[in-house]
């Protein structure tokens, strides 16, 4: 069984996040790390591996971390091979910077093709949502150009022969999803802490395969992605003006109380 | 005027405010046309659906009929709305828009549709302006952007609660669309479903207020309910709060829980930490009761109470209900 897990460098959500002068994400001078979401992903796939290859019937499994990313993305791919995937593939190009969701699921739908090539891909194991972006489209954008079955926000996953079989908690109702592999898997941060590397781990990771592609070797026009291929553009970002400091009183006897009634009612709330 | 698609929210038998809010927006860009997925066959549904629309400027309103397309994730509804909008702009020339609620499957919808119809997609817009410029709040409410589709039908997921609907007549002319669903759309099988317990207070992404309890209710969310209920808000809560099992996942405020922008947020026992603040630093007012007095959430606020939850709330109910009495 084959499993790839995208794993997604993004700037640190507890520092400065900002962006360039063409507003594209600041992905090199903002400290950046494997996407926290993205650890699950990470989990989850060696979950699974350790479960199919232990005992009766055990399959032979290999977990391919996989990023599309600037130079230092490397990291996140270099997290997850320490954390116990098996190999890493790091697509990286001065053409992909500033590409959207569009541009960076296709990218991404042709290095599993490439990955499939050598042999099939069964599971792709995705982070529900991307911590800089948030947008959590980019698995089901995969799905659908690979023409592959999606289930996705998974926050218990389980496995059996080619079913998978997924709880989800959704707006309205909690369900259960089944669908058949070879598909698109996406998980939440409800489906079990991820580990963190061990000693071991960071050692072994040195010696793991890890490939740098760029587009040409995933047969990718460089016109098709990027700032200029965008199918969105960003015409201004602003910081958000420093609030203005509010009143902050102590609680002494009841007055606390009695302080935030009167500015509840001051607002009209009551 | 090119027509607007805008995707109908519906649940537990109504159509949900977004769908206001969007059809309020969509008249900036064009022609509103509602689009509803459900069941078709059944009239007094949609006849309800076709009033509800009508009266936020709906000129049309197109029925998919959903037999084919329910019991399965988002696949065949992203195929159904293609074949709708591909018809809808050969017949007129070409669709302003299409607007889409942000939930977690109507984004996925979205996705789907943007690849199928090779257009640009903008997710989590908190406003939409004349001219089709898309305004968002990003790195947890740190940055606005604005922008816009450049190539394709723009198709954008708006936020609740980021416009106030504005009734306006419509015609609300009811016309079924009959879909074609491939198999290889139905993959993904919904087994079970369990629909989740109605609380008997406002939605958490729709409501004005929304009262928030966090690790420092010690698992006892009586006081924070009771202010709540006083007050006709919904609750939220932390994610410790969720982890805890104090609180199931569908009340979490923040980053891997909903975002809400509400008129009044108020905080209870929550420290403040960057993915809570993710998912409520836009809300209008920001209140909050702590006993540390160092704690990030009051970085934030517009009001704050340095005190212990479990006696200033109960006190400050107290105070609303003789302040309403
Ligand atoms: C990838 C990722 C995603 C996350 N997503 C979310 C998310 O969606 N939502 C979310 O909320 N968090 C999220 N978190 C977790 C977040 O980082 C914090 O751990 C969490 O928000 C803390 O919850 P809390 O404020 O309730 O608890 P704490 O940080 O423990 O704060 C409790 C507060 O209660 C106060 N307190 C204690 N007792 C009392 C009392 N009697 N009266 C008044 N105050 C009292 C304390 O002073 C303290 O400030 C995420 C984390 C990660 C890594
Ligand atoms: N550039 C990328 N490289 C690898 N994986 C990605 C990339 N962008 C998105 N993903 C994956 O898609 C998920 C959702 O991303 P997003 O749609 O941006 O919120 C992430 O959690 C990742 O698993």
């Amino acid at each position: 069984m084959n499993i790839v897990v995208l794993v997604k460098y993004v700037p640190d959500a507890t520092a400065d996040r900002r962006f360039e002068q063409d507003f594209t994400v600041d992905r090199v001078e903002v400290d950046g790390l494997l996407s926290e979401l993205d650890e699950y992903a990470v989990e989850q796939a060696l979950q699974i591996k350790e479960k199919r290859s232990a005992g009766e019937g055990a399959e032979e499994i290999e977990v391919t971390a996989l990023t599309v990313g600037p130079e230092k993305a490397v990291d996140a791919v270099r997290k997850a091979l320490q954390m116990g995937a098996d190999k890493g593939v790091h697509v990286v190009d001065d053409a992909i910077a500033g590409s959207d969701y569009l541009a960076t699921s296709l990218v991404l739908a042709k290095a599993v093709e490439k990955l499939g090539a050598e042999k099939k891909v069964d599971l792709v194991v995705t982070g529900m949502a991307s911590t800089d972006a948030s947008g959590a489209v980019v698995p089901v954008m995969l799905a659908e150009r690979l023409d592959l079955p999606q289930v996705t926000l998974a926050s218990v996953v389980e496995t059996q022969g080619d079913q998978v079989r997924i709880k989800r908690d959704t707006d309205a109702a909690t369900e259960v999803v089944g669908a058949s592999m070879p598909l698109v898997l996406s998980v939440t941060d409800q489906s079990g802490e991820a580990r963190y590397p061990s000693f071991k781990g960071i050692m072994a990771a040195k010696k793991k395969p890890l490939e740098t592609w760029s587009l040409g070797d995933l047969g990718v026009d460089a016109g098709q992605v990027g700032l200029d291929a965008a199918y969105t553009a960003v015409e201004d970002a602003t910081a958000r003006p420093p609030r203005t400091a509010g009143e902050i009183v102590k609680d002494e006897d009841g007055s606390g109380a009695k302080a935030l009634a009167d500015f509840l009612a001051s607002k009209k709330f009551i | 005027m090119s027509e607007v698609l805008v995707l109908v929210d519906f649940q537990n038998g109504a159509v949900k405010k977004p769908t206001f809010e969007l059809l309020t927006l969509a008249k900036r860009l064009g022609e509103p046309s509602a689009v509803f997925i459900g069941a078709a066959g059944d009239p007094s549904v949609v006849g309800g659906v076709a009033e509800a629309v009508k009266k936020y400027g709906a000129e049309k309103l197109y029925v998919i009929d959903d037999a084919q397309i329910k019991g399965y994730l988002v696949a065949p509804k992203a195929e159904a709305l293609q074949q709708l909008a591909e018809k809808v702009s050969a017949d007129s020339g070409g669709l302003a828009a299409i607007l889409i609620p942000s939930g977690a499957e109507t984004k996925e919808i979205a996705a789907r549709l943007a690849v199928k119809l090779d257009s640009g997609l903008i997710t989590d817009a908190v406003d939409i302006a004349d001219g089709g410029v898309v305004t968002q709040s990003v790195f947890a409410g740190n940055y606005t952007l604005t922008g816009k589709v450049t190539k394709g039908t723009p198709i954008i997921t708006v936020k609740p609660n980021s416009a106030a609907p504005e009734e306006a007549a419509g015609a609300g002319a009811v016309e079924e669309f009959a879909v074609t669903i491939s198999d290889a759309a139905k993959t993904a099988q919904i087994v079970a479903t369990q629909p989740r317990q109605a609380t008997g207070r406002p939605e958490l992404t729709e409501a004005a207020i929304i009262v928030s309890g966090g690790r420092g209710t010690g698992g006892d969310f009586s006081a924070v309910e009771a202010l709540a209920d006083e007050l006709g808000a919904a609750v939220g809560a932390s994610r410790a709060a969720v982890d805890s099992g104090w609180k199931p996942h569908s009340f979490q405020v923040g980053q891997t829980g909903k975002t809400v922008s509400p008129q009044l947020y108020v905080a209870n026992g929550i420290s403040g930490a960057i993915q809570h603040r993710a998912g409520m630093q836009t809300s209008k007012t920001i209140v909050a009761v702590n006993k540390d007095e160092e704690a990030p959430i009051f970085e934030l606020v517009d009001f704050g109470v340095v005190g212990d939850l479990h006696t200033v709330l109960p006190a400050l109910t107290e105070a609303v209900k003789q302040r309403k009495g």
